[in-house]
């Protein structure tokens, strides 16, 4: 559909209002990767997937679910509120120390003990940053998102009797719903078959819950925003109320995400804070595409990818990086969706 | 007490007195038009009113309420509406999540979070329905961007009248649009004075439409206004053909 290149959810199956022949394939799409995604760990032996159904593979989706929730997340800005944030960081790492701190001194080890605080202090400080960033926009939008985001990184390294600065907090096996699933002993089988299932559930709530406020009366004004701030005001839209309560709930998402990959990751350091992992996250929702709602979940698990296979091999992996943005911004600016939209156009035209 | 009612309007914009003491009115159900050449101050005036601008001075009251400090969020709350002359939509959005925006915001539902835009059918008739009057009912699903300039200005006037408001500014609603789609525009908004007993103020370029469709003309000139009355009194008044002819 050639929607793609002017809305934002032209890929998303929950709108409606595109026309039947869009929506069935993606929505057809989107099934049988959920279908997929939830046999596989019992898919291990297969032919030609089986590969991806052993542990460490799967243990390797589950970072890349974790990063698509922050993805997805973040785009409600980009994509849809037009707000370049580089200081997702904050919220993601905000999260993931809160979960630290919940058990290094209240000795917390459930794991929604730590999704509530995660989504807690995400959303106190996306309040709080928003509060301040969401007067400007454009380059100082990003700038003010950036430098908040950087005092939180300075903080978690000064307070380092707190946080224990570089060496980070450890996060031991969480219980996961009160100790209704398994807590077995062996940390690979429970991060890749219990933990693995934990976060793919939450990952489809936080999908459905976001492409719902994406196609709902919110999400629209958001793009009306976006699109044309003069007449958003002129339909009578408060804007920057509307750009604030935009960035809390990207914000909170966010933090589930960091939340996520606390226990995942085993420990939180100083590198979650930092800009640098800002960059990530806008780094994955670029290549997946910003500019349709599944683009991110796409993004968010092949940045995954990228990072795992391709730091290995080169030490060039920081410019490697870089030149994949420069050639994403130049010449697929729909990103990986983009890709697959304009493949499945040719195979219609030429039918 | 006329529906608006503005006194001794200025601003400038540094040396230039874009509007230069302007008094100005308009009844409930009538429509007003607003003439003058290029840079005459017509579009400054109508950012007065409609709050993109703050006067230097002078003061604006609608409905018997001083209106001249407050924000454009309250006063379309209060029943302002406007277009603009060079069109001002939402790009990206189809034809219908534009006028379905203007919907949702004068009900109050931009704050639904939680409920597909999709689901309330009531605004999406309603919308299909204002997209009708406007002649664009077939383009309900092509984003404002890729609609042709003459749709795009049609669109640009079926927001301001989808927020149902008691008084519509329209900044040269049918400037680059076709003769008929001049008629339509014109059309719905008499139509709309009429039968809603709404005011308009149109600012426009064409005489014919202007004599065609107004009550009152108002005619500015250089930042003031320079002649007022019936679309009679000023067929007959020699100062605005002499504008007139200058500007042509
Ligand atoms: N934002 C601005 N900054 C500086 N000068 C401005 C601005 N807006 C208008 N002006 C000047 O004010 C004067 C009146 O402009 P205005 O746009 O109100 O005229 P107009 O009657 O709408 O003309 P037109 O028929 O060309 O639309 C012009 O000299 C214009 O150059
Ligand atoms: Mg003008």
């Amino acid at each position: 559909m050639s929607g793609v290149q002017h809305s934002p959810d032209a890929a998303m199956p929950l709108d409606t209002a595109r026309g039947a022949h869009g929506v069935q394939p993606a929505l057809w799409y989107t099934a049988a990767l959920a279908l997929l995604a939830l046999l596989l760990p019992f898919l291990e032996g297969v032919p030609v997937i089986g590969w991806l159904a052993s542990p460490f593979q799967r243990i390797q989706l589950t970072y890349g679910l974790v990063f698509s929730i922050a993805a997805l997340a973040f785009n409600l800005l980009l994509g849809y509120t037009g707000l370049l944030s580089f200081g997702h960081a904050a919220f993601f790492g905000g999260a993931a120390y809160a979960a630290g701190l919940l058990v290094k001194y209240l000795h917390v080890y459930s794991m929604e003990g730590f999704l509530l605080a995660g989504l807690t202090s995400a959303t106190v400080l996306a309040a709080v940053f928003g509060s301040v960033c969401v007067r400007y926009t454009r380059i100082f939008f990003s700038i003010l998102t950036l430098a908040l985001s950087q005092v939180l990184w300075a903080l978690a390294l000064k307070f380092f009797w707190i946080t224990n600065g570089t060496d980070g907090l450890s996060i031991p096996t969480p219980i996961l719903l009160g100790g209704l699933v398994g807590t077995a002993g062996d940390k690979v089988r429970f991060l890749s078959f219990t933990y693995y299932y934990y976060v793919l559930f939450i990952f489809f709530i936080c999908v459905a819950v976001m492409g719902v406020i994406a196609a709902s009366p919110f999400g629209k004004a958001l793009q009306a925003i976006r699109d044309n701030e003069v007449r958003a005001q002129f339909v009578g839209i408060g804007v920057r109320r509307y750009r604030w309560y935009a960035f809390v709930i990207s914000g909170a998402f966010t933090g589930v995400a960091g939340a996520l990959f606390a226990p995942l990751n085993g420990l939180t350091t100083p590198d979650i804070l930092h800009w640098t992992f800002s960059g990530k996250i806008v780094f994955m929702t670029v290549l997946g595409g910003f500019k349709s709602f599944i683009g991110p979940i796409l993004g968010g698990v092949a940045y995954n990818y990228l990072e795992t296979y391709v730091i290995k091999t080169t030490e060039y992996w920081q410019m490697l990086l870089g030149i994949i943005l420069v050639a994403l911004v130049l010449v697929m600016p729909q990103g990986i969706v983009g890709v697959f939209a304009w493949g499945s156009r040719r195979e219609r035209r030429n039918r | 007490m006329p529906l608006l009612f503005a006194q001794g309007l200025r601003k400038s914009f540094g040396e230039t007195r874009a509007v230069d003491g302007v008094d100005f009115f308009v009844e409930s159900e009538e429509l007003v038009s607003l003439v003058g050449s290029n840079g005459a101050g017509k579009t400054t005036l109508v950012n007065l009113l409609s709050g993109l601008l703050v006067p230097d001075a002078g003061s604006i009251a609608f409905q018997d309420t001083d209106i001249t400090a407050v924000p454009v969020r309250d006063r379309i709350r209060a029943g302002i509406a406007r277009s603009f002359q060079l069109v001002n939509l939402f790009d990206q959005l189809s034809a219908l999540d534009n006028v379905r925006l203007a919907i949702f915001s004068r009900d109050g539902t931009t704050r639904q979070v939680l409920r597909l835009a999709e689901r309330n059918r009531p605004a999406r008739e309603e919308a299909l329905e204002v997209l009708r009057d406007f002649g664009l009912e077939d383009k309900w699903d092509t984003p404002a961007a890729g609609l042709a300039q003459g749709e795009r200005k049609l669109l640009d006037v079926a927001l301001a009248y989808a927020l149902r408001p008691k008084l519509i500014l329209l900044d040269e609603p049918t400037s680059g649009v076709g003769t008929r789609e001049k008629g339509t525009i014109m059309d719905a908004v008499a139509q709309l004075v009429r039968e809603r007993f709404l005011a308009a103020v149109i600012v426009e370029h064409d005489m014919d439409v202007v004599f065609a469709y107004s009550h009152r003309i108002v005619m500015m000139h250089q930042g003031k206004v320079l002649a007022e009355g019936t679309p009679e009194q000023i067929r007959a008044d020699e100062r605005v053909a002499a504008a007139l002819l200058g500007k042509a």
